[in-house]
């Protein structure tokens, strides 16, 4: 194969720009950082919130949630972002839709991390369901004989317990927004996908390189996210609350 | 590729086995099963039956001018002719949306402008090569991935729509010039827009992925306007932000704004406004340093502009009703294609700056 190597392209200046390829690949990844961890802060409280939802006794609030979760779950993440992007504007007022079309600060930003967050609590929403259930109900019983709320026993009792048990799936998960995030390219925000493939054109074809470099990227973005869940799990752990050594 | 020195003085090799592994890649099993063939029957001669002699010699002499035929094959034949001689097929690389040039139509089957020349092209490598029967595989490929796979043999002949420059004539080689597009914007009529110098501080679509996007950077700084730019993952839905007045222009290959405008639900509503931002020549693409096919390829281009073959195809493709719709893109001829008719060259895009 006689490929081109030119592993020196990241350093070379973006013809008509002052940044280098490099300079390009650090605007990705922190686009890719800032849609990703918007994204994550507030899938976690939707989904917690949705989670919770699913498990009370009110029958019409628990339909609010698994209607949520089934929405967003089942509708692939790519398809969401596009409805949001060119369907949803369609369907507000003319001159709102047109502001949000056109003048809106920052409206691909925002429309990226409304679909990824949207489509991540759901999930989040699910493991917290099963974290809840996976405690017995006694648990509930001795917090609501205690003569707590119901509001209390979940604050007190059962969600401190629930969350230490989903810690393992929500490494996961947050692992999966870095990468679930790789669609925002596709209404035009500059992260990593978009920067590798505006660079593999304005590079001549450095299709290795470029990839490769994006890759490494991706694959530390995703390791730093379960470092850090991995230090969280150890501080939080409560020797003989649930299952723990 | 490896080349013993026994192979390379001409003698028959001394063992199937410790030859395999010196084998040239496309050369392949063929060659290695004839040559099992060749070393049985030359060492089983001597044990021969008398009156299976005159059959096993004839054996031994079918085995002796096959490989030799072959190896004269093998002088004659290097680069991309060799490896479609000895696989006996010939990849295309297909572009899906590439309107005029490669596109679906309502079977789904890729046609175009570049489909057709490449055709010809596949036909020249047939009377070449005298295989009649030569299979013709399409790879569909995109911006991103075409040159890695033309370079590693995926694709022997991309027939899509990439402009030639001199990055890439460093990883690939470029047929004769067949087209030359102009880059500029497409707009809905009813905004009244006719300048790039009206859309400061308006949404202005482009593609990820696509020499425009650096076009419209340097045109920002050259003329200091602001433009918000947005970007469609391809060119559908950049002019679906164009539609949807997300943008109010549209920036891309003019040949491709035809196309979407033909396509789109009311044609009439756009048009395509502006000075050319560049002007690209691009052409059929091939792996570079293979003079062989590289001459086949130039060849049967440059015979097609000579006898007027290309004016007819242009004409199909461009000024007539195509799949499809049956819309017309009314695409008239630029003069630097016809300069690149008159005068065929791959000259990189470099040389078309004014």
């Amino acid at each position: 194969m006689h490929y081109h190597w030119n592993w020196g392209i990241f350093f070379q200046q973006v013809s008509s720009s002052d940044d280098t390829f490099f300079n390009w690949l650090m605007i990705g990844l922190g686009w890719t950082l800032a849609v990703s961890l918007s994204a994550w802060v507030i899938g976690l409280i939707l989904g917690s919130i949705m989670g919770v939802l699913r498990t009370v006794p009110n029958r019409k609030l628990a339909f609010i949630g698994t209607a949520w979760v089934e929405l967003f779950r089942n509708i692939p993440i790519l398809v969401q972002l596009i409805l949001w992007f060119f369907v949803v504007p369609e369907l507000l007022p003319e001159r709102l839709g047109l502001w949000v079309k056109q003048d809106m600060p920052a409206k691909e930003f925002i429309t990226a991390v409304l679909a990824l967050s949207l489509f991540t609590s759901s999930r989040i929403a699910e493991q917290v369901r099963a974290g809840i259930q996976s405690l017995s109900r006694g648990q509930s019983y001795a917090g609501l004989a205690m003569g707590f709320t119901q509001a209390q026993t979940y604050r007190y009792v059962i969600l401190p317990m629930a969350f230490r048990i989903i810690i393992p799936p929500l490494t996961s998960e947050f692992m999966n927004t870095f990468k679930n995030s790789a669609v925002s390219f596709a209404i035009g925000v500059w992260d990593l996908t978009f920067v590798s493939r505006q660079m593999v054109e304005e590079s001549g074809g450095q299709v290795i390189e470029t990839l490769t470099a994006a890759t490494v990227l991706y694959f530390l973005c995703a390791l730093a996210a379960n470092r850090l869940m991995y230090v969280i799990e150890n501080r939080s752990r409560v020797p003989g609350l649930i299952v723990a050594k | 590729m490896f080349v013993t020195a026994r192979q390379a003085s001409g003698k028959p090799p001394l063992f199937c086995r410790a030859q395999a592994a010196s084998f040239d890649f496309w050369t392949g099993w063929r060659s290695y099963c004839l040559q099992i063939a060749y070393n049985a029957i030359y060492s089983a001669r001597a044990e021969l039956l008398p009156e299976d002699r005159m059959f096993k010699q004839a054996l031994f002499a079918i085995a002796v001018t096959s490989l030799s035929s072959q190896a004269i094959l093998a002088q004659e034949l290097d680069g991309t002719l060799k490896k479609v001689k000895d696989s006996g097929a010939i990849t295309l690389g297909i572009r899906t949306s590439s309107g005029p040039l490669s596109y679906l139509d309502a079977n789904q089957k890729v046609v175009g402008y570049h489909i057709d020349i490449c055709y010809k092209i596949v036909d020249a490598v047939k009377a070449k090569l005298k295989m009649p029967n030569l299979k013709v595989t399409e790879q569909e490929v995109t911006s991103q991935n075409r040159i890695p796979l033309v370079v590693n043999g995926t694709v022997d002949l991309e027939c899509g729509s990439t402009t030639n420059n001199a990055d890439r004539q460093k990883q690939v080689a470029f047929a004769p010039t067949t087209f030359v597009t102009n880059v500029r914007m497409a707009v809905k009529k009813s905004s009244g827009i006719t300048d790039l110098d009206q859309l400061s501080g308006k949404p202005v679509a482009t593609t990820t992925g696509t020499t425009s996007v650096a076009l419209m950077r340097s045109h920002e700084k050259g003329k200091n306007v602001d433009f918000k730019e947005v970007y469609g993952k391809d060119h559908a839905d950049s002019f679906q932000m164009l539609e949807s007045d997300r943008a109010v222009a549209f920036v891309m290959d003019d040949n491709l704004l035809a196309s979407n405008i033909a396509n789109s639900q009311n044609p009439s509503a756009y048009a395509i406004v502006g000075p050319a931002l560049s002007t690209e020549p691009i052409a059929i693409m091939l792996r570079r340093d293979d003079s062989q096919f590289k001459a086949l390829v130039d060849d049967t281009v440059k015979g097609m502009m000579k006898s007027g073959e290309i004016n007819k195809l242009y004409t199909k493709w461009f000024l007539s009703p195509i799949p499809p719709k049956n819309s017309n893109l009314n695409f008239t001829m630029s003069e630097q294609l016809k300069a690149a008719i008159a005068n065929p060259n791959d000259n990189p895009a470099e040389s078309y700056k004014k």
